[in-house]
């Protein structure tokens, strides 16, 4: 198992740069330039030295290899630094991912809105998750029942309803009409007591909300799928047959079995789900990732825009690696070689 | 078949029965039980319907501005309200439908076309195979919005300059969405072909001479069809939503040319004074996208003889 990581590890390696360079040479298309924004008044010399020192008039090619050494080498050796409180020799003139808009390193916006889409991103999803697992599997269990064919209606529904509306529909109903959740989230709320404990989750509840939907209506769907192919395996009518009690044939037999794949749809989902966060802190004005990569291609920003697209793309292929790894941990008869 | 059932009389007592069954016959036997399915078309076919030739009766233009009957929520002139420049939601909601509709086909057909092509090229040539799978990799590992959101941003400006506003931008999205989701199609199609090439009907087209060509229209393609179309009905849905979603974060279409994102887009800001703004055209992507999944869920189970009851 080891052995195979590894190796599916040192595989990512090429598919990741090409993917980079995919991306670097797509984005650099853009005609954006980093002085656009700056007032008129300043001269055109002084614009051509900004453009120099930001490196935006270098050819193709050497763009792309310093964006690489500031990525891969400088960023590591930076997060090394600030992470064990330590100077290594050469620390000053380390070059890094410089946003046009702030003029400011990427990736130290980048922790700072982290927490946010993490906050809001990652407790919908496990909330999701946690829903639609015992939805999908009862629903199986009892198919063609009333809670079946509600439960599937409603997986449909949450399925198709794209999250823009039904976030804009709860702020209407909760936000304008009943004023019970504010409907901007605030981040410069910091939790100390009870009361402060309140509002972070009375903010967090709309869109935690409408993430949650659309996670458990796609996950219980797969669970159901799942659960209903090996309900019907010989397995289980051996398990019935040989006396163990319905509890046990259902949970520790059929359940087992059916969450293999869910397992892997899980992770394989997460990459996923930043990219919806993209709209949902969109509609709540969350400022995580999301917001800060739309304000990005709004301003021509670039690097950041880089950036933050390649990291999304590593996150893909980091997790169908995760993925394909669960699954031969969870399912024996699967062998790597 | 016919010749069949016509040596056993004894089974013969209804007209039906005479004739021969086909598979075509047989998919809508099935799609028929398929409750859910039926009303999606009715409601599909109603959208459709609307928004083809609504326009023709609900004569309000959609551009027409009335500033002093803006921000209307409800009334008997607006049934569906108005924007900040007093603009008829119905009006522009039917004449968006057109394009989000359009939009939907237009980015399906390219996205199946593609899968389909490669998927079998790359489950036939088994040169090609390697090649083309790893090509569908990366694509996969591309992240889908964020790509989506910088490709419009880039190529707007171009393509506005050679195609116009409206026809640069409906090209842009059309080819951006059905090019960055054809990926599980091909798949699906390379797995299909790979089945069906070990069958002996393959062997026999090979033995009797046929050309590579021909085998892979006449022989292989039809085959592989029902997943394919099923794939395609899904894939609507999905080029619907996801034009919707560029839309509303105002990557799409100009804002003096509607469609279900854009009116969405243009209404959120709005909310506290009219909520029919955003609600009748997410009522309405929502509506169309749920037909959608649920006609693609009656043809999965139609077209697929294993699910045959």
């Amino acid at each position: 198992m080891g052995k195979y990581i590894v190796r599916r590890l040192l595989t990512a390696i090429p598919t990741i740069l090409v993917i980079s360079f995919i991306i670097f040479a797509i984005v650099d298309l853009s005609p954006s330039d980093p002085t656009g924004n700056l007032p008129l008044t300043i001269p055109p010399a002084v614009r051509q030295k900004i453009r120099e020192a930001l490196g935006a008039d270098d050819p193709f090619v050497v763009k792309y290899v310093k964006w690489l050494q500031q990525f891969f080498i400088s960023e590591p050796l930076n997060l090394f630094e600030t992470s064990f409180g330590v100077t290594l020799p050469g620390s000053e003139d380390r070059v890094r991912v410089i946003s046009w808009a702030t003029r400011g390193p990427v990736i130290d916006i980048i922790a700072e809105r982290l927490p946010q889409t993490i906050w809001v991103v990652g407790s919908s999803y496990i909330l999701g998750v946690l829903i639609a697992v015992p939805v999908g599997v009862f629903s199986a269990y009892r198919q063609y029942s009333i809670f079946d064919q509600v439960g599937t209606f409603l997986m449909m529904i949450g399925f198709s309803v794209p999250t823009f509306f039904t976030g804009l529909m709860f702020i209407i109903i909760f936000s304008v009409n009943l004023k019970w959740f504010p409907s901007v989230y605030d981040t410069t709320l910091v939790v100390t007591d009870i009361e402060t404990l309140q509002m972070q989750l009375r903010q967090m509840f709309m869109p935690v909300t409408v993430l949650t939907l659309y996670t458990t209506a796609q996950m219980s769907r797969y669970t159901r799928a799942s659960t209903l192919e090996n309900l019907q395996q010989d397995y289980i009518r051996t398990a019935r047959s040989k006396g163990l009690t319905e509890r046990v044939v259902v949970t520790t037999h059929a359940v087992r079995n059916s969450l293999i794949p869910v397992v892997t749809l899980i992770a394989l989902g997460i990459p996923g789900i930043f990219a919806g966060a993209l709209i949902t802190e969109q509609i709540f004005r969350v400022n995580g990732i999301g917001q800060y990569l739309i304000i990005a291609i709004q301003g021509g920003d670039l690097p950041t825009v880089q950036t933050v697209t390649f990291i999304f793309a590593v996150l893909v292929v980091l997790f169908n690696i995760v993925a394909d790894v669960l699954y031969g941990i969870l399912d024996p008869r699967v062998t790597y070689t | 078949m016919t010749t069949i059932e016509k040596t056993k009389p004894g089974r013969l007592d209804s007209e039906e029965l005479l004739q021969a069954r086909t598979f075509a016959g047989d998919a809508w036997r099935q799609f028929r039980k398929h409750r859910l399915a039926l009303i999606a078309i009715a409601v599909l076919s109603l959208i459709i319907l609307g928004v083809l030739i609504g326009p023709f009766f609900w004569t309000i233009e959609p551009e027409y501005i009335d500033i002093m009957a803006a921000y209307q929520v409800s009334s008997p002139e607006h049934p569906w309200g108005t924007d900040s420049l007093g603009r008829d939601t119905l009006a522009r909601a039917l004449q968006g439908g057109r394009v989000s509709l359009m939009i939907g086909i237009s980015a399906m057909l390219v996205s199946i076309s593609i899968g389909t092509i490669i998927g079998l090229a790359s489950g036939y040539f088994r040169r090609l195979d390697n090649p083309l799978m790893r090509m569908t990799d990366i694509f996969i590992a591309l992240p889908q919005l964020p790509l989506l959101l910088v490709l419009m941003m880039l190529f707007r400006e171009p393509l506005k300059a050679s195609f116009g506003v409206e026809g640069g931008v409906f090209i842009l999205m059309v080819s951006v969405i059905g090019g960055l989701q054809w990926m599980p199609t091909a798949r699906l199609v390379r797995g299909e072909v790979l089945t069906v090439k070990s069958r002996e009907f393959i062997t026999a087209a090979n033995a009797v001479g046929s050309r590579d060509g021909r085998i892979l229209r006449a022989h292989i393609l039809p085959n592989v069809m029902s997943p394919v179309i099923v794939a395609a009905t899904f894939s609507v849905a999905a080029a619907i939503i996801t034009e919707s979603a560029l839309s509303f974060l105002g990557l799409g279409f100009p804002p003096d040319f509607p469609t279900w994102g854009r009116l969405l887009f243009d209404g959120k800001d709005y909310l506290t004074i009219t909520w029919t703004l955003v609600f009748w055209p997410g009522m309405l992507i929502s509506m169309t996208v749920l037909c959608v999944n649920f006609i693609g869920d009656g043809l999965r189970d139609a077209l697929d003889p294993r699910l045959r009851k």
